[in-house]
């Protein structure tokens, strides 16, 4: 799960994390307020979506005035940011984070986050500040300076000293750093996240450490334990049908071919999707049923698969293993009833009761095919999409 | 042969009596594992499913022998669960539960560190050696003993590639989900150092996917390593990024972790590559000549 800069900022500050003055403001007379009463003389507005990229995408702007404020908090709250993270349609900005203007002199990168490799917390400094970290890790990789973090024993104080003087900080610099990644070890482990970034990381023109930007992604696997946490979600930054998908604890993505896919498991919904495109077609999605799938979740399913305007044929793609086909069958036919389905259908049934699945589907009357094999399945469906695409066209 | 787990491991099963773990266990039982019985707290001294039933994980490897254990506890306690199947002395603990927090599996790998066991999950299938120990979740019907050794970190994925090396009539050896988790126990490597050592293993089919960089870790290793021939299929070519598919572990982020730069690590490796996941049973078969 994502945060917005401002949730995350103020995580960080209660962990005592410096970071710049700033007020949340949901309209043009609020940003105003918020620059009045944070005083000063320039301010930065800050569109609040689930993205990075937004400085480049005109989501964070630099006034002089609070009239400025106001103009830039009114051209942004209401609108949708687009940036390179956020895809064509962008996110919706409901919020703007108003900051007093920070003095930079130096911009550096600070993270902490679970390092799958090491199995272990890393923390992460980089002089290279404001810049993507992977292409940091890719093109310069000297300039990342890394150290684990031991569940058992903790930080100790020489993980903050190898990187602060690696950033070539002066020694109180170092000493600030130290408690900076104190805190975000803290954090980290406190609220279960996966990921804890500060980027950039600056030096004022005072010389002090300030987390101008912020980013926190959290572990949806813990948020069982992190109710406070889990009202942090902005569902409004969420694809409409990921959110409904996960209702029916279905995982669900949305992709831009036009052949819909239903899988059980997650390893076999991809292959699925990689098989439709080697054999020249698109996915439409990707969607894994889950283990134990009801005849209601396989309905649920279809009515998702098919809000997709774009989707010209259907593929079912079930290896029965816990679950029975013959079950599968069953909700595959009442939910093509119930959802009067009007694209050709596909099914490849294997393992676990499959031939009674089989026909239970040829008995049913629907207008659906059935595949002998999973390559059969991929062809027929790829084959039924493009015969429908023709027909559209002429 | 098999590798891990076999005819003569004797298994008990932590969350012997719930829903989950009562259903497993009978299929293990009719499958022909030797199940001697499980963990249930509260619950010691009851029978279920004509087992004896313990408190701790301790007294049931006291009593009975066990030295491998399936873990069907919920999300919550499962860490807890592994962390005491290792210290009673089991030798292979499977961990089936799936969404637990990546800070409690790092808890796990550390305080597993020193012990003499290994943790195959969380988030898996399980573990079965055909005809001999079948632990976890897998349709035991789909497999036949033989000559293939199957590591994958997939489920469903994971039984396609099984029910295709059974239909090419060349049989597994052994095969493992080491799971979806970003964190997890057994990984590719120690799986084909156990195939590798294994009389019964001819070749090694590697079932992985996007994120992460198991395989190209994999890829190093059997470069270096590994004299079997590996065929590997990556789930995830069409995967966008930054979105994770289904598996926690699974997400392409930062351009690190695609399906390309896995195969491409494992062809420059010697590894046979299948692009289609319909094609694994027929490219292990090739690699084995046919024979």
């Amino acid at each position: 799960m994502h945060l917005h800069e401002y949730q995350a900022k103020t995580l960080l500050a209660d962990q005592g994390v410096p970071v710049p003055p700033g007020r949340l403001a949901d309209s043009a007379d609020a940003a105003a307020a918020a620059a009045r009463a944070l005083g000063g003389e320039r301010w930065v507005v800050k569109a609040q979506v689930h993205a990075g990229g937004r400085g480049k995408a005109g989501g964070v702007r630099l006034c002089a005035s609070e009239a400025e404020v106001a103009a830039a908090a009114q051209a942004l709250i209401g609108s949708r940011l687009a940036t390179h993270q956020s895809g064509p349609e962008g996110l919706p900005v409901a919020q703007v984070l108003v900051e007093a203007a920070t003095a930079v002199a130096r911009e550096l990168y600070l993270a902490a986050l679970v390092d799958r490799g090491a199995g272990r917390v890393a923390l992460m400094a980089s002089a290279a500040g404001g810049m993507d970290i992977e292409t940091v890790a890719a093109e310069t990789p000297e300039r990342l300076l890394l150290t684990h973090v031991d569940p058992v024993i903790g930080l100790l104080p020489w993980q903050g000293r190898r990187l602060g003087y690696g950033l070539g900080l002066s020694k109180p610099q170092v000493a600030a750093l130290g408690e900076m990644l104190a805190g975000l070890y803290r954090l980290l482990t406190a609220s279960d996240a996966a990921l804890v970034e500060i980027n950039p990381l600056v030096v004022t023109a005072a010389g002090d450490l300030l987390a101008l930007d912020a980013k926190v992604n959290l572990d949806d696997n813990a948020l069982y334990r992190h109710a406070d946490l889990a009202g942090l979600r902005d569902p409004a930054q969420e694809d409409p049908r990921e959110l409904a998908a996960a209702a029916h604890q279905l995982s669900y993505i949305a992709l831009d071919g036009d052949i819909g896919c239903m899988v059980n498991g997650a390893g076999l919904a991809m292959a699925t999707m990689d098989l439709v495109q080697l054999h020249g077609g698109a996915p439409a999605n990707f969607l894994d049923v889950g283990g134990g799938t009801s005849a209601e979740r396989v309905a649920e399913a279809f009515k998702l698969i098919l809000s997709d305007g774009r989707v010209r044929a259907v593929l079912v793609n079930i290896f029965g293993g816990i679950v029975r086909c013959d079950l599968i069958a069953e909700g595959i036919v009442a939910a093509a009833r119930e959802v009067a389905l009007n694209v050709p259908l596909v099914v490849r049934l294997e393992g676990t009761r499959a031939a009674e699945g089989l026909a239970l589907l040829a008995a049913s009357g629907l207008a659906l095919t059935t595949a002998s094999s999973l390559a059969d399945a991929a062809q027929q469906a790829v084959a039924a999409a493009a015969a429908r695409a023709d027909n559209c066209q002429g | 042969m098999g590798v891990l787990v076999n005819a003569q491991t004797r298994v008990i099963c932590q969350g012997f009596t719930g829903r989950q773990g009562s259903f497993h266990s009978e299929q293990a039982i009719a499958y022909g594992t030797n199940l001697v019985g499980g963990v249930t707290p509260g619950k010691g001294g009851q029978r279920h499913l004509d087992r004896p039933v313990f408190d701790t994980v301790h007294d049931a490897v006291r009593e009975t022998g066990a030295d491998a254990s399936m873990i069907y506890v919920p999300a919550p306690f499962a860490p807890d669960a592994v962390m005491e199947a290792a210290d009673a002395g089991i030798r292979v603990i499977v961990c089936i539960t799936e969404g637990i927090p990546v800070l409690d599996m790092l808890r796990v790998r550390a305080a597993l560190a020193g012990a003499d066991a290994v943790l195959i999950g969380p988030n898996c299938p399980g573990i079965i050696t055909p005809g001999a120990c079948k632990i976890g979740i897998m349709p035991g019907a789909i497999h036949s003993p033989g000559r293939v050794g199957i590591v994958s970190r997939s489920g469903t994925l994971t039984y396609e590639a099984v029910h295709q090396t059974t239909a090419a009539g060349l049989g597994q050896s052994t095969c493992i989900g080491i799971g979806g988790d970003p964190i997890h126990g057994l990984d590719f490597i120690d799986c084909l150092d156990l195939f590798e050592q294994d009389p019964q293993t001819d070749a090694v089919l590697l079932v992985g996917e996007i994120g992460g960089d198991d395989e190209e870790r994999a890829a190093a290793h059997i470069a270096a390593h590994i004299s079997k021939p590996v065929v590997a299929y990556i789930a995830g070519v069409t995967a966008p990024p930054g979105k994770r598919m289904g598996h926690a572990g699974a997400i392409v982020s930062g351009g690190a972790g695609t399906a390309e730069g896995k195969y491409r690590a494992l062809a420059d490796a010697g590894v046979t590559t299948v692009r289609s996941p319909a094609e694994m049973g027929a490219a292990v078969a090739a690699v084995l000549g046919g024979g």
